[in-house]
Formats: C-alpha cells, structure tokens, sequence
C-alpha cells in the first residue's frame, strides 16, 4: 500500500472507556469466572451461620466429604462429557450394573479384591465404548442411546443381583470407600482445637506448598513470555486465601479422623483431570470440538475418537464410584445410583458449564457439587423435609444457569 | 428536497460499551429510488439499519429519524414493520421445515375466525412470488429452494407487509451471478412500483449498476452522499471514500517465481454424499506448482469447494476415486490429519461454521490446527502456543488488544485472518484458499491478496476458490475454470480475461473437455 496514510481523525478521540467502565468490565469478568466460588463461599458461610457451626465441625466436614465423593468422582466424568456437546443419562445405572458386579466377583467368586476392582473398572470400560460406539461412529444422540443405557444397564444390575442385595465386601474396599489413614506420626496438640493427626497435617503443609510453588513457576514462566501477569500483591493475596481454605479444612479432618482415603483418590482424579483438561492435547480436541464439531474435524482432530474416549472414560469412572458406593453402604443394591447422573449433571452446570457445549472447568464441576452436597447437608442439619431440599436445589440450578446466561448476554458473546 | 425525502436519519449517535459505533450519521432517502449504503467491514452500516429497524430502539441511541413526513420513535422490529420499514439480513431467516407460503405469512398469518385459511395463504402467496418473478409451488418447503430463491421468497415475505422501505443487507453476498442479475433486475421493478429500497453491499459494480444514490459511512460517521448519475461516480471513487485513500491498485503486484510440481490430482471423481448416483467432481486433473498463485474459477454448483474439499482429507463427499501425487510421489490422503502431514491445508469458505471457534480465543484457535508442533509427548506447551499466536498477531496485523480476545468479536477480515494464521502454522506446501475475501472490506482485502503473494514468495502453492472474477483475475497466475464437475479450462494470466472464463465456467457440454 504506498499510497498515503489515510487521515482518520476520529481515531485519536475514539471513546476511551471511562474509569468506573474499566473497572465495571474488570469486575463483571471476574464475577463470570469467578461467580460460582464466590457463591460456594456464601452458602457455606450462610449454612454455617444457621448451623451455629455445626457444618464446619470437623466431624460433619469429613462426612461431607466422604459422602459425596461418588457424585464428585462422576462429575468430573460428565463435565468432560458435556463439554464436548454430549450428556451422559446412564450414569446411575453404569454406578448400579458395576457395584453389582464386583459385588458378585468379590463376595459370590471370592475374586481377590484388587482383581475384582480391575475387572469391575474393566468392565465400566466395556459399558462406556458401547455407549461410545453408537454416540460417535453411528450418531445417535447421546441423549437417546444414554437413556436407553439408563434402562439396559438397571436391567443388567437386576439381571446380575438376582434381584437382591450382595454384600458384605472385603474390608479394603470399604476402606476404600469409607476408612482413614491410620496416623503415621501420632497426634499434635494445637492448643485450644484439642489433638489432631500430624501425618495430615504434614499432607495439608506440603500441599499448600506445593500449590504455591507451582502457581509461582506458572507465573514466573508466563512473565518470561512476556505476557501479562496480574499485579504481585493480588497474586499473594490470592494464595494466602487458598492456602487458608486448605489448611483449614485439613486441619478439621485432622482433628477428626486423619485423612479419608476417599478423598486423597479424589484429590488425584481432580489434579490429574484438570490437567488433561487444560494441558494435554486431547483436552484441546475436546474443547475444540465442543465449541464447533466442523471446525475441530476441519483441522485435522479426529473427533469420533475422542468423543468415543469420553464415553469410555465416564464408564471408568462410573464403575469406580459404583465401587466406592458399595462399598460404603457394604451391599450391592438393585436401587444403588438412582439419580446420580442428575445430580453430577446438575453439578457440571451450576459449576459453569454451557449447554452447547465447548464450556466448563472440572474444579467448576467439583464445586458445583460441593454446593449441592453443603445445601444438602446444612438443611438436612436444620431439620428441613427433604422435599424443601430438593426445591432449593432445583432454584439453585436453575439460578445458576441463568446468572451464566444473563453474565454471557451482558458480555456480548452469546451466539 | 423536504417533500421528496421519504426517510432523514439526522444526527444519529449509538454508543455500545466502549465503542462509538455511529457519530452524528445522518442519512437522507429520496422517495422511490435505490440508495446504496457503502462502507468498511465495522463502519457502521448494520448498526445504522438496526437503529431504523428498531432492533435498537428509541432511547438506547441519539437523535432523529423522520419517516414518510412523521418522527418515528420505534420500539421494536414489529413497530418499524408497521410504518413500511422491512429490513432483509444477510443471514436469511427462513425456516427450513416450512413452506413458502408459511413462511411469507409467518407472524403474519391468512386467519379466518382464529384458524389459518389455507386456500387464502397459498393463493397469496402465488400472487406474490409471481410480483417476485419466482417460479415455485408455495407449498414447496423452504429447504428444498436455492439460497437465490430463498432470498426472494424473503422479499416476497416483505411485499406481504406492504412494505414502503425495504431494506437489503448484502443481499447477493451468497448468490452466484446470475441469481444476483435476477436480483437486481427484481429491485428495478420495485423501484417502478415506488417501493423504495436501501441496500448496503460490498459488490461496487452493482451498486454502480443500480443505486440512483450512495452513502459512504467511514468509522462511524457519514463521509458523503453521491448522486449516482450527476456526479459521475465511479467504482473507485466509491472505494476512496470508503477507504479515505485512493486505491490506484486494488490488488498488489506481484512477480511469481514459479518453481517444480507440487502437488497434482488425476481422475479425480467424488460422489454426493446425499445422492449417490450424482457425480459431483468428475475426472478432475489439476496440477499446483511451487510459488504459483492458481485460480479456481466457477458458478456455484460447479463443485470447486466439493473438489478441494474432498482433496483435503476427504472431508466431503463418498465413493472418490483417482490419485493424489505430492512432489511427484503417489500419497494416499484418508483424513484431514493426514492432508495436514503431507503438508495441504484448507481455508473454509464458511469461516463461522467450518473454520473457527467462536467461543475461544485467538491464541487457541491460532494453535488449533498445528497443536502437535505446540506439543511434547500429548502436552501442550501454554507458554509457546502464546507466543505463536503473538507472532501471527503482530505479522498478520489482527486487530485485537491482545491473543486472549474471543474471535466471535472479530470482524470477518480480521477472523479470516486467524483462520490464515492457523493454517499457516501447519506450515503447508499448498494452501487451498475457499473464497478467501468473502464479506471482507476493501482495505483487509488488500492485505489478505498480500498475505496470498507472500506465501507463493516462500514457495507455497497456493489454490484460491473465488466467485469474484476480477479477485482471481488480479491475483491468480493461472486460472482453472469449474463446471458441472468437471474441469473445463485451464488460462494463464496473459490470456484470463472475464469473458473467456465465463464461457468456460458455462460450458455443459460433455465433449468439450479439455485435452
């Protein structure tokens, strides 16, 4: 282009943004991305206050914990899975058929126990690439053949159960599903808050280290690649206050009864997820695709596999929360994981995933059943009827999603 | 002047967060004629027909309209609607499943005591498909007519509404030549029947074959208005007000070295996936050299994006048949992953539906493509992928603050420009361009026919599909023509001119093959 520049005159007195904009824009993005542990934060606030406590007891915390952790482990499967534009309504089934079988290989075959949880994985497997197979190589909705993996699969748990309850299983496996460490290095004292266990402690202490250590070398790196990182002071406010969530919830369990097994195996699958997710290359593919299918497969992903994949891995972790289930309640029931994939559904959505897909965090989805399972427990704490938890519950769905929708409309990227 | 103004938009300001879309516009519509708007991709255009649409309403901007002698505050499309003002978007909004005739009278049903009058609704709109000159059943649904038919079963839908003002917004942008003559033709017979009608396009040579008059909108504001016939204006007149520059060359000069084969297709024959009977490329043979610029000229239907689609990993059509040979060897391509190997990429015509994704960034859809060169044992590489896209940002001057802005916000120059980046990051030997400049604005045209001249000066191979003939005319060192399927002619620069394409993109008959 050589000829002259043209003069546009009104560039110069273009519209800054007025300073209360710029800081109206920071906020309203902030609250977008960060809305749903901001209101994590309230309601357990909220419950705590009504509660007069008692929600953050170290005994009732760790209850918390171990008792949602089938619904938190099938989340993460099912964001992954509505990320890429699907929905998984087999979920509780998949839990049920699964805590059915190894409850049959464990307690009627005498299969050793870490065969059987292998088998049983396995066979998780098996149900997810037969889900996977009609969802991405024939095309059928994943609405359709889930629903019908819904009836097929509770068929299967009757059909194996012989329509009764199997149990009791091994004692590694409710371990597994309901024990604590044994403490390794005996009780500190801490003053005031009585005894607690120091191996856990010692855990909480290297976790926050490591947290802070590896957002320092992320930080640190971004900086070397001159991009952007936020001012210094929000950075150590901001580890100050996980570091404070951490310890203090660790400090609880450690008061109460070290640290349940259940959750170091959560605390696995949410790290190594939320690394596949934000990292690995297939968690790209999946965003891609979920974001535009035709797009993704015009640049070379080969989205049938991976949607194929997905399914496989929600039927692995499926399998593994009808284990944990069974072996909480030490029986394998014909009813086990009724509505749990409406709950980890309901999860993946108030934790900020979009219904068309291309959407979500996994540390979104945990929260969003962490919220489910404090209202759960704070009401169930304050004597409310179960029919008013579940009306709460829907509103807070409902709420959720619409704040998403509404925060999306304001931005301007709603398509 | 007063009484010969059927619409005066004065001072018209709407402001969106942080953006002056429209500053002080003003905008003055003689009655009965055909008034052009013209303007850069982001200038303001659409804005400025939402604004007398009523999809802005009153209040949410500043100043006048006045309309057929009244001041209008209108609150809504319906309320626009009812004083005559019909406004046709871009993106066509029929409903698919429905018939014409449902979807003429759609929200505007033929009742009769609260049920809908069938005989009256199909009656009607015979009557008006013949005002349209549109030869169909109304009962026909929707999807089964061509998108140049669908356009004018939507100014049918607008007669309907005793339209005054009829409002056009790109409407040839997807219609192929001839569908667009009709068009043009339609509009003229309007015009005679006093409907006046406002029509924005990007295509200068039919707002100089139609418009009685011509606003230029630049950044916002209105530069000028031209009586077409009194001031004698010309396509290029147009474009320096567009652009505030005289644009002497539309295109940038180029002197290809042009070096050994790249890539070569013989027989090529594909097959549509819907009917299978029907050959939708057949006996296609095309050769690509290094550094070359070649075109591939053609009506739509003729099945050049089917050709290289189906080249491109064989991502479109079933039963294709014949050989692909790259640097001289024989190479079998049974994915897009494979096509990205052996180093052939594919810029979609339908940047929106097929190339990007809206939802990310520029920084993710940049490393979208080539995400194994970001990527060390299945991990991606954050820092790097940043880096990439910062280079892509900078070299190929995309207007973002910064590689984290959502592409959906772009302008269609600048997503094309991602989706380039994208491909270009692959590092590929050919690069296959689908309508590389479709609703781009003059200015970011310029720069993508520069990027084009740039990748043949490394060496690439470049196609470029393109419905423009001048585009392919003024970038393209060879140009193949398209028909029916079949490849009907093959011109280098020295002897393309429009006329000789045109007869070889019409050619039908099935003897006249080229050797």
């Amino acid at each position: 282009m050589s000829s002259v520049a043209p003069a546009r005159p009104d560039k110069g007195e273009a519209p800054s943004p007025s300073r209360g904009g710029v800081a109206d824009r920071l906020f309203s993005v902030n609250l977008r991305q960060s809305g749903i542990y901001v209101a994590f934060a309230l309601i357990v606030a909220l419950f705590a206050i009504l509660t007069h406590g008692s929600l953050l007891s170290p005994e009732n915390m760790s209850n918390v914990l171990v008792q949602n952790s089938y619904i938190l482990i099938l989340s993460i499967g099912m964001i992954l899975i509505i990320i890429a534009g699907h929905i998984d309504l087999s979920a509780g089934s998949v839990v049920a058929v699964c805590g059915a079988i190894s409850a049959v290989l464990m307690v009627n075959h005498n299969v050793p126990w870490p065969l059987a949880v292998v088998l049983t994985l396995a066979a998780g497997a098996l149900i997810g690439a037969w889900q996977g197979y009609w969802i991405a190589y024939f095309e059928i909705p994943a609405f359709i053949v889930t629903l019908a993996g819904m009836l097929i699969f509770r068929a299967l748990t009757l059909t194996v159960l012989g329509n009764q309850g199997i149990g009791p299983f091994p004692d590694q496996v409710r371990t597994l599903a309901n024990g604590f460490l044994p403490g390794y290095f005996g009780n500190v004292a801490l003053g005031p808050l009585g005894g607690a266990d120091a191996f856990t402690l010692a855990v909480g202490v290297i976790g926050v280290a490591g947290i802070v250590f590896t957002q320092w070398r992320t930080r640190q790196a971004r900086a070397g690649y001159g991009q952007k990182v936020g001012p210094l002071p929000v950075f150590i406010a901001r580890m100050a206050l996980a570091g404070f969530v951490v310890m203090y919830i660790i400090v609880q369990l450690a008061r109460f009864k070290n640290l349940p097994v259940v959750l170091i195996l959560l605390t696995v699958l949410v790290l190594g997820y939320t690394l596949i997710t934000t990292r690995a290359v297939f968690g790209r593919h999946m965003y891609a695709l979920g974001g535009n299918l035709q797009a993704a497969r015009l640049s070379g992903v080969k989205t049938k596999a991976v949607v194929f994949s997905l399914f496989v891995n929600m039927g692995v972790l499926a399998a593994l929360a009808g284990i944990i289930f069974a072996g909480r309640l030490n029986q394998a029931g014909p009813t086990a994981g009724t509505n749990f994939e409406l709950d980890s559904i309901a999860a993946a959505f108030i934790g900020g995933a979009a219904v068309q897909g291309g959407v979500g965090k996994v540390v979104g989805a945990i929260t969003g059943g962490l919220i489910m399972a404090v209202i759960n427990n704070g009401m169930s704490l304050l004597g409310a009827p179960s029919e008013r938890v579940m009306l709460i519950k829907g509103l807070v769905l409902l709420a959720a999603v619409a704040f998403d929708v509404w925060a999306k409309r304001r931005a301007g990227t709603s398509r | 002047m007063t009484d010969d103004a059927i619409l005066r938009m004065s001072g018209i300001t709407k402001v969106f967060p942080g953006v002056k879309a429209l500053q002080d516009v003003n905008l003055v519509v003689r009655r009965g004629e055909i008034h052009a708007i013209c303007g850069e991709n982001g200038a303001g255009k659409s804005t400025l027909m939402k604004v007398l649409s009523g999809v802005h309403p009153h209040g949410s901007y500043d100043g006048e309209i006045d309309f057929d002698g009244e001041p209008c505050r209108f609150s809504g499309i319906r309320d626009s609607e009812k004083h005559g003002i019909v406004i046709i978007h871009q993106e066509l909004a029929l409903s698919p499943y429905l018939s014409i005739a449902e979807n003429i009278f759609l929200g505007n049903e033929r009742v009769h005591r609260g049920l809908i009058d069938w005989n009256r609704t199909n009656a009607d709109a015979a009557e008006l498909l013949a005002r349209v000159g549109l030869d169909e059943n109304p009962v026909t649904p929707a999807m089964d007519i061509g998108v140049g038919k669908q356009q004018l079963v939507e100014i049918a839908k607008a007669l309907s509404k005793d339209v005054k003002l009829l409002i056009l917004d790109e409407p040839t942008a997807a219609l192929n030549d001839a569908d667009s003559a009709h068009l043009l033709d339609l509009l003229r017979g309007l015009r005679e029947q006093g409907i006046t009608c406002v029509i924005i396009s990007h295509k200068l040579n039919e707002i100089k074959a139609i418009a009685d008059s011509t606003t230029i909108l630049r950044d916002g504001r209105t530069i000028e208005t031209l009586d077409m016939e009194r001031d004698l204006v010309t396509e290029a007149r147009i474009i320096s007000g567009m652009v505030g520059r005289d644009l002497e060359h539309r295109f940038p000069e180029h002197e290809p070295t042009v070096g050994e084969e790249v890539l070569r297709i013989e027989d090529w024959t594909v097959r549509s996936p819907t009917q299978h009977e029907r050959l939708v490329v057949s006996g296609a043979n095309l050769t690509l050299r290094r550094g070359e610029i070649v075109g591939l000229a053609g009506l739509m239907g003729a099945g050049r994006t089917e050709l290289a689609m189906s080249v491109f990993g064989r991502s479109y059509g079933v039963g294709i048949t014949g050989r692909i040979f790259k640097d001289g060897k024989e190479i079998r391509i049974r994915s897009v992953g494979d096509a990205i190997k052996h180093g052939i990429a594919y810029a979609t015509e339908d940047r929106k539906r097929y190339g990007l994704n809206l939802i990310e960034d520029i920084k993710r859809n940049v490393g979208a493509a080539g995400l194994r060169k970001l990527a060390r044992r299945g991990w991606v590489h954050d820092n790097e992928e940043f880096r990439v896209a910062e280079r892509y940002r900078t070299s190929m001057n995309i207007k973002a603050p910064n590689v984290l802005a959502v592409t959906g916000k772009l302008s269609g120059g600048n997503q094309q420009k991602v989706v380039l980046s994208k491909w270009l990051f692959t590092d590929p030997d050919v690069l296959i361009l689908d309508e590389p400049t479709r609703g781009i604005d003059v200015g970011a045209k310029y720069e993508i026919y520069s990027i084009i001249n740039e990748m043949a000066d490394q060496g690439k191979a470049v196609l470029v599909i393109s419905s423009e003939l001048p585009e392919l005319l003024g970038i393209c060192d060879r140009v193949y023509a398209m028909s029916a399927g079949r490849i009907t002619g093959e011109v280098p620069r020295e002897e393309a001119t429009p006329e000789r394409l045109m007869q070889y993109m019409t050619r039908y008959d099935e003897e006249q093959i080229i050797q």
